[in-house]
């Protein structure tokens, strides 16, 4: 799946005063505040974090506010879906008209049906909505399953994606793994579903971490956060 | 399905064509909105005209008959099915009628036809979900567009349409696991003032605490209660002390309540003795709260029957910290947490004693805070009904030791007394003896709690050069120390002075212009209707026994005697007074006067209950300095 990164930043959150005391846990709840909400400074959307305290020493901005910033280093996950890339998902509903798809357990996807290539047929099977494949027999979508699409457009703001299945290495993961063309074999041949980076087999972390170098330098940047009590 | 067929006949007869399927009604309705999606110079006119028949049926301002109402399920239902050709720039018109209609004025099976519409749109990608949840959200009440004619029919259907309501929204947040997150913005958009009407305010926020009840609830944690929470201190703040006190300028000083002894003596009294005094009566905002109140207390009962309260305190808890503890002097919001804790004692009860006990011992929170905590506190140990001598004991040990050490922080004999200086310290010692007033007969009665009450470092405080004594509101002190010497607890003996002062010039300095000192929240309550959630957990001033009120006899049935007359006739009862008053003539005197001349002063009596039941121009002829609560009133001779 693309759209996630692993990102090295290096942060000032300020804090204020009255949380002097704790103030680990102001930091925390700030980055908190960040989770599952869209960012322009990351251009995406924090999943996990890291943080790991440079100094004991912390700057006071003067001021109104006294706050003062603390300056630390993060490891982010992000999740930063862009057009044409290629995300999974789980079906959590299907019908004639749409597929309708959860990433990552909390952004959600619309595949509607002009979106989906010709090769898919809309059929019940007993009792069950299904889009199955009429070239391969064995590839089904059905509610439960898990599928990569490509990404048509998104709504940032919400993580609502509009995707498409029209590109032939789009459809039913467990099937794709299974018999897909090559080049998607080799991207990830055991992922049958989104998962968290430590559960992922070594030779997956090496390629992000790879990844995560090769994007370093390009999410390395000072993001002030300031925290008012 | 049997509905399905049913509608589509009536809609086939309709359009006077005999055999219309459901796959080629949508048909039809497809090509009505594929004729339009162009560019309007090239629409044909044949096309715009399929499509206006399809806007007249979709009116939501039109009178719905039950032939219109079917059409209107066929063509909600094929334009489920056609969801991916509706675009907002073609159908722009379409999409209105369909956001504008009033769920409240449809029978159930359009409505619910109209919802799966609602989901399906809200479901598609990056258009609709906005605008499909201010729709819901509008449809939370029905009473900013429907005519007052249909309030009552709709009024019955609430629970239906509310959890239809509920139904979509959950169905909504399943497909978009963030649509809540949206949901909670436009809910704060739409959140009632309190300038609203009173059925606007209720309605709205039924359906509201309905959905704490799911996941969304979950989602947004407490996010909706605290709305709530607001609207309550809202409400609550525009309710002015001059309209509790209205009539009060006349009497005497109180500071813990007389309520109306002689009914409550056998138990009657009720809301009957709440209704009799007009107090509060046709206060707009006193109304609403009434209402607002019944509606929170029933949604709180819900979640205790079903296991979600504790959840859902600790929501509460964060939303009275945030807003209600330091509104300035609320007087009924505060009392969503009494019911709170009334409903699970052992858990949400001690929380709620434990979350004040601590705000009032940290360092950090502001002086204003603190007070306000301990003032909270030292009312719910005395009035909540369901909280343990046991437990107000083991809070009281930690004010105690508080005050202790503060003392001895603070050991300068030299210092005058400096009430502003120290006002945490004496909120802190009143409270103590307030609780003290409600308790030290019980305490008493258990040796156990007995040897804890003496173990503790009281006479210390009393007797340091801060002098507690002498700031704190003197008829508390007074009543304290009555107590305290019944019981027989104080070896030293304690001088009073100015106790018939309500409040001498030290405790108006401690309190500060928001008069902290005389902040009891826990008084009785006085809206009509919640009132029966909060009064059978109540204790009311006059059903404490304290420690001189029968101390030749442990019986309980003497004590009843010994009381019972007392109230039930005017006359017996200022003969008994009379006694007294002998004895104080001239704090009496004193005290008249602070009432004639000093009306800001019964203002703020933190004694929000009205104070005769008896006839009041009998009361004026008496010349009834009533400064203390009726039932310690009738003298029994001093020990």
């Amino acid at each position: 799946m693309e759209g996630l990164t692993v990102a090295d930043a290096n942060l000032t959150v300020y804090i204020h005063p009255s949380n002097a005391k704790k103030v680990k846990d102001a930091l925390l709840r700030q980055l908190s505040s960040l989770l599952f909400k869209y960012d322009e400074n990351f251009d995406g959307v924090i999943l996990a974090y890291e943080i790991k305290f440079e100094s004991k020493d912390a700057k006071i901005l003067p001021g109104l506010h006294p706050l003062f910033g603390v300056k630390l280093k993060a490891n982010l996950l992000l999740f930063q879906p862009k057009v044409n890339e290629l995300l999974e998902g789980k079906v959590v509903k299907l019908g004639k008209e749409c597929i309708h798809v959860i990433i990552l357990g909390f952004s959600s996807a619309t595949i509607m049906s002009e979106d989906i290539r010709e090769e898919f047929k809309f059929r019940i099977k007993h009792g069950v909505e299904v889009f199955a494949s009429s070239a391969h027999k064995r590839h089904v979508i059905k509610t439960g399953s898990f599928i990569r699409f490509l990404v048509k457009s998104l709504d940032v703001d919400i993580l609502h994606v509009n995707g498409s299945l029209i590109p032939s290495n789009t459809g039913c993961i467990h099937w794709l793994s299974r018999y897909g063309t090559e080049d998607i074999s080799k991207i990830d041949r055991s992922l049958k579903r989104p998962r968290p980076i430590e559960e992922q087999d070594p030779e997956a972390i090496v390629d992000l971490s790879l990844n995560s170098n090769h994007h370093r330098k390009s999410h390395k940047r000072t993001v002030s956060l300031s925290q008012m009590g | 399905m049997g509905v399905e067929l049913l509608n589509n006949e009536v809609a086939m007869a309709d359009i006077d064509e005999p055999c219309f399927s459901d796959s080629e009604t949508a048909a039809y309705v497809i090509e009505a909105l594929e004729g339009v999606s162009k560019v309007p110079s090239v629409i044909a006119p044949a096309d715009r005209d399929q499509y206006d028949n399809l806007l007249c049926i979709l009116d939501p301002t039109k009178e719905m008959h039950f032939q219109d109402e079917a059409l209107l399920v066929v063509a909600l239902r094929t334009l489920t099915q056609a969801v991916h050709k509706i675009n907002p720039v073609f159908h722009g018109e379409l999409l209105n009628n369909i956001f504008d209609m009033n769920v409240w004025k449809y029978g159930p099976d359009t409505v619910s036809t109209l919802l799966e519409l609602i989901a399906c749109l809200a479901a598609v990608a990056d258009k609709f979900l906005d605008t499909c949840l201010h729709m819901l959200v509008n449809n939370f009440e029905p009473h900013r567009r429907l005519k007052s004619s249909n309030h009552q029919r709709s009024l019955a259907r609430k629970e239906e349409v509310h959890s239809q309501l509920h139904t979509v929204m959950h169905y909504i947040s399943e497909l978009v696991p963030l649509a809540p997150m949206k949901l909670k913005y436009i809910i704060d958009l739409k959140m009632p003032k309190c300038t609203d009407s009173k059925e606007v305010i209720i309605v709205f926020v039924d359906c509201m605490l309905g959905l704490e009840n799911d996941e969304i609830g979950e989602f947004l944690g407490g996010a909706l209660l605290a709305k709530v929470v607001d609207l309550l201190t809202d409400l609550d703040v525009n309710i002015s002390w001059e309209d509790i006190l209205q009539e009060d300028t006349n009497k005497g000083i109180f500071d813990m309540e007389l309520e109306d002894v002689e009914e409550n003596a056998d138990g009657l009294i009720g809301r009957k003795s709440v209704e009799e005094y007009g107090v509060l009566n046709g206060n707009a905002f006193a109304d609403k709260l009434d209402g607002l109140m019944v509606a929170v207390c029933k949604h709180l009962t819900i979640w205790a029957s079903n296991g979600r309260l504790e959840a859902v305190f600790a929501n509460l808890k964060e939303a009275f910290r945030r807003s209600v503890l330091n509104a300035y002097k609320s007087k009924f919001a505060q009392f969503v947490m009494f019911y709170a804790c009334s409903l699970d004692p052992d858990t949400c009860g001690q929380e709620f004693a434990f979350m004040l006990r601590d705000i009032f011992l940290s360092r950090t929170e502001t002086p204003i805070s603190r007070m306000s905590a301990v003032g909270y506190l030292a009312s719910y140990l005395s009035r909540a009904k369901f909280i343990s001598t046991s437990l107000a004991v083991d809070i009281l040990k930690s004010l105690v030791d508080w005050c202790f050490e503060y003392c001895q922080c603070h050991n300068d004999p030299e210092k005058i007394i400096n009430p502003k200086a120290n006002r945490i310290f004496y909120a802190g010692c009143q409270a103590v003896m307030y609780t003290l007033c409600f308790h030290m007969r019980s305490i008493v009665d258990d040796p156990q709690l007995k040897s804890k009450l003496l173990g503790m470092p009281l006479q210390p405080i009393l007797h340091h050069a801060l002098s507690p004594l002498k700031v704190c509101l003197p008829s508390i002190v007074h009543e304290f120390l009555r107590q305290v010497k019944a019981a027989n607890l104080c070896k030293k003996s304690v001088s009073l002075f100015s106790e018939n002062l309500l409040e001498s010039d030290f405790s108006k300095a401690f309190g500060g212009v928001e008069r902290l000192d005389m902040f009891f929240p826990f008084d009785p309550y006085l809206l009509k209707e919640s009132d029966s959630f909060i009064r059978p957990n109540f204790k009311f001033w006059s059903s404490v026994k304290t420690t001189y009120s029968n101390c030749n006899s442990e019986d309980e049935e003497d004590y009843e005697d010994l009381d019972v007359p007392d109230f039930a006739e005017i006359g017996c009862f200022s003969e008994n007074h009379k006694i007294e008053t002998d004895s104080d003539e001239e704090d009496d005197d004193d005290d008249d006067n602070n009432n004639d001349n000093d009306l800001e002063l019964s203002m703020n009596k933190m004694s929000i209950t009205p104070k005769h039941s008896f006839n009041p121009h009998l009361m004026g002829k008496q010349q009834f300095p009533a400064r203390m609560p009726a039932r310690i009133r009738p003298s029994v001779s001093p020990p």
